[in-house]
């Protein structure tokens, strides 16, 4: 009898293990994984485009040289692995950047890849090769890279022009996949070929993306999923309503905001739902060029009157950071400390003192309660941008400020700011990777494409490039402190608040990490499964 | 009545051409091309690289070098290649007709089917308890937008049955196929069925009181062959003008409810293609609704000289 008893608690304990094991997530293979789409996007190349639309149905199929760590949500130089890459190495002089390939890949289309795809991957970005994109946006990230070489099939280097540690994290983001040298850029928009975990099956504009699994992908056993259809829906009513009635295994990323976000946990409680900054910026554009804002008190009054809380309070709920260029902390990695923060105008706690200091340079500028400023607010005319455009104009009347909401077409958005066809404008920046180096050259530099309104500041390019160079992280984010401290101080292009987006998903899809400090880089889905 | 047509016909070609060279014009009138909209996504402008775009796109052309070519291809049965996708804009604009007829074409079904009866009962009981709701029914319908009425279908059959009828191009049952048709096509359909019941009414109240209906119930005809042998038949006559009005109206309100119901119909992807300027696939397709909306109009002024003696005898 004893033995029998025996034998039954071994059973049991032999099925409560392996129903531990199950119950601790052992991946199951098998099933779609079902997303909503907000838009169609314009390509299927992520070279070519700008916005995380890309990058979420696309970076599945691509694998970059080196890639942020897909399951830790906060980006950084430690959390970088080998993708396409077995290893990596800087040279003594830190001008040097050596990749050792992997020998195991192909392209979904069977060709083996080789280092020569490396090197026409980045030429193209440099501008350097024949074939050309039709748009190339981030062409600067690559400003300090000399020449891409070959050493054999299996190994590539990048030669700097100076130190640039920086350069690994933007090989590292979604926006940085390595494409293959025998297909062309116009069909890498419409049929793109990767080396990733799934397979590029079709694109119906307005309809649907999807893809299948990579059964040939070199990381054995991956992916668990058979594919991902993501279907364009861009009214969001309906398609909060089909995540919830079960249509959709997830919303689409960081695309929730966070008064819908009580809709979605209301209607479907069972739903996980996660909560991260984006790195998305709300700020506002000055143009120094013309009057009123030619004006250096005018500027200071500008930057002294805004309630950054009341913003956050008003759309977010409360949830919402305030900061600089850079992301807040915790989840930005080159924040300012508070008290630096606090520091700057504008910035301090108390905001009547600082309205009432901005009240005295409207006056010194010739303003006052009879005379009011009369300008106009110009955005675009997406609801992300009028919304906080409008809170804006109301906090401009307590400085004796006017304002009119101009709301310009997306197709007359960039031509406008171009030709400094505008006073204020209020405008969104995201960044793709959270390092200096992105934010500062792209949105600040004399002359890059992106600094909407051309603010120039050799002294402080001088920095940039200063911080740039330096190798020792504590040294650089002081260097950068002392950056954003003086961009906001000049209202280069003063900050409102960094937002926080909602992402929700059905409680048997597993393996989803929401990335806190970029909205570009999570999206390579391998090892994503649904426990169904 | 030969000639009738002939005439008719022509003046279909002209009106045609005109609506061409307007769509023509009044795209390019508005602010904003592809190349802008696309440096605007890419968030960024860079002069050499919207040049080469503009060239490789053909936007640099002369604008009436750049129509004689939409429609010489369009008469070769050419239309070019979408901007966007860069995939034919006959491939584009093709599958997605027969969805938008389906759609229509219920929707036009749902209108005539409930309109005319509800129509024809709530003269027939003038002043009653039915009329006055059946009335009450008719304005809400043409109150009602179908956009707000399309979300509330969806919330309620997601509370209710914790699914909804949004587009599917596999269904798995006839029932789900006919769900994600009907149930857009009710929400389009019901501010045309309200205006048909409205219409019907008072055209079947103005009959009901000519002479030669009280003739007939003094000859003894029934109720039943008053109603809808003797008056129906000749108040039906404006009904069928409004029903051909409504089908080329149809394609505007189809626009928000393949939005809401996310159907990939050509009434979205219009609006889709001209939020990215996508000249050849707007024009081609505003051409295919003017086309149909023209034809319609024929077809309805053929059934009216059918159905009245008296139109094509006068012409």
């Amino acid at each position: 009898m004893r033995s029998v008893q025996a034998l039954a608690v071994a059973v049991l304990f032999v099925l409560a293990i392996s129903d531990v094991s199950y119950a601790a997530g052992e991946p199951k293979s098998g099933g779609i994984f079902r997303i909503y789409h907000r838009d169609s996007p314009g390509s299927a190349s992520i070279h070519e485009g700008a916005t995380y639309s890309l990058n979420v149905p696309f970076m599945p199929i691509f694998n970059n040289l080196v890639i942020f760590d897909q399951h830790i949500a906060q980006n950084s130089v430690s959390t970088i692995r080998p993708e396409l890459a077995e290893s990596w190495a800087w040279s003594g002089d830190n001008k040097t950047l050596t990749f050792k390939l992997r020998k195991d890949v192909k392209w979904h289309d069977g060709k083996p890849f080789t280092a020569a795809d490396v090197k026409c991957t980045f030429d193209m970005l440099m501008g350097k090769s024949q074939q050309k994109f039709r748009q190339n946006p981030r062409k600067s990230w690559y400003d300090q890279v000399d020449e891409v070489t070959t050493n054999g099939d299996y190994e590539a280097a990048f030669k700097l022009k100076r130190p640039q540690p920086a350069l690994l994290s933007l090989l590292a983001s979604g926006y940085t996949p390595v494409y293959p040298c025998h297909v062309s850029p116009a069909e890498m928009r419409t049929k793109p070929v990767g080396t990733g975990p799934f397979k590029f099956v079709e694109f119906k504009a307005n309809e649907s993306i999807k893809l299948a699994k990579n059964p040939d992908y070199f990381k054995k056993g991956l992916p668990y999923l058979d594919g991902i259809e993501f279907t364009i829906i861009t009214n969001r009513s309906t398609a909060i309503l089909g995540f919830v009635s079960g249509k959709f295994d997830m919303t689409f990323p960081t695309e929730v905001s966070i008064p819908l976000l009580k809709d979605v946990k209301a209607q479907a409680p069972n739903a996980v739902c996660v909560v991260e900054p984006n790195n998305v910026s709300t700020n506002i554009i000055v143009n120094s060029t013309s009057p009123p804002f030619d004006n250096a008190d005018i500027r200071r009054a500008l930057a002294l009157s805004l309630d950054r809380k009341a913003f956050i309070q008003i759309m977010f709920e409360g949830q919402g950071d305030i900061g600089g260029t850079m992301e807040p902390a915790p989840q930005g990695l080159w924040a300012m400390p508070k008290e630096m923060l606090e520091s700057i105008p504008g910035y301090g706690p108390n905001i009547e003192q600082n309205r009432e200091e901005a009240r005295k340079l409207m006056q010194k500028a010739g303003y006052g309660p009879d005379k009011h400023l009369q300008l106009k607010v110009s955005t675009r005319n997406i609801a992300v941008y009028r919304d906080p455009a409008i809170i804006l104009i109301d906090q401009l009347k307590s400085i004796y400020i006017d304002a009119e909401l101009d709301v310009v077409d997306t197709a007359q958005w960039f031509p406008k700011v171009a030709r400094k066809d505008y006073s204020l404008g209020l405008n969104l920046t995201g960044n793709a990777v959270d390092d200096p180096d992105q934010s500062f050259y792209e949105n600040y530099a004399c002359g890059s494409e992106r600094n909407y309104t051309n603010y120039c500041n050799k002294d402080i390019e001088k920095l940039f490039d200063k911080q740039s160079e330096e190798t020792d992280v504590e040294k650089r984010k002081k260097l950068v402190w002392e950056i954003d401290k003086k961009l906001q101080e000049d209202v280069a292009r003063p900050i409102i608040f960094h937002a926080r987006t909602g992402t929700c998903w059905a409680p048997y899809v597993k393996n989803i990490t929401v990335m806190s400090n970029s909205s570009y880089n999570g999206y390579r889905y391998e090892d994503v499964w649904l426990d169904k | 009545m030969f000639a009738y047509i002939v005439r008719r016909l022509f003046l279909m070609l002209i009106t045609l051409f005109g609506i061409s060279v307007i769509i023509f014009v009044l795209l390019r009138v508005v602010p904003g091309n592809i190349v802008d909209i696309l440096f605007a996504a890419a968030g960024y402008v860079d002069p050499a690289d919207k040049a080469n775009l503009e060239r490789e796109l053909g936007l640099n052309q002369p604008i009436v070098v750049q129509y004689l070519s939409w429609i010489g291809g369009l008469l070769h049965g050419d239309l070019g290649y979408s901007y966007v996708s860069e995939k034919p804009a006959l491939d584009e604009i093709l599958p997605r007709i027969p969805i938008t007829a389906r759609l229509a074409g219920l929707a036009l079904l749902f209108s005539a089917s409930i309109g005319i009866p509800l129509g024809v009962i709530s003269a027939v009981h003038q002043g009653s308890r039915l009329d006055y709701a059946l009335r009450v029914v008719s304005l809400s319908g043409l109150s009602l937008p179908s956009f707000w009425l399309g979300l509330l279908i969806l919330m309620a059959s997601v509370s209710m049955f914790g699914t909804m009828p949004i587009f599917n191009p596999n269904p798995k049952t006839w029932f789900e196929a006919f769900t994600i048709y009907a149930v857009p096509a009710a929400a389009v359909g019901f501010r045309s069925a309200a205006l048909t019941m409205r219409i019907t009414r008072s055209s079947m109240l103005e009959i009901l009181r000519q002479d030669y209906i009280r003739t007939a119930r003094a000859k003894g005809a029934s109720e039943a062959s008053v109603n809808y042998h003797h008056a129906l038949k000749n108040a039906v006559l404006p009904v069928i003008t409004v029903i051909g009005i409504e089908a080329a109206f149809l394609i505007g309100g189809l626009i928000v409810t393949e939005t809401v119901f996310n159907i990939p119909g050509i009434a979205r992807f219009l609006v889709e293609a001209l939020r990215w300027r996508d000249y050849p696939i707007v024009q081609n397709l505003v051409m295919f609704i003017a086309v149909v909306v023209v034809v319609m109009n024929f077809i309805v002024d053929m059934l009216y000289a059918a159905i009245d003696p008296r139109i094509r005898f006068g012409d």
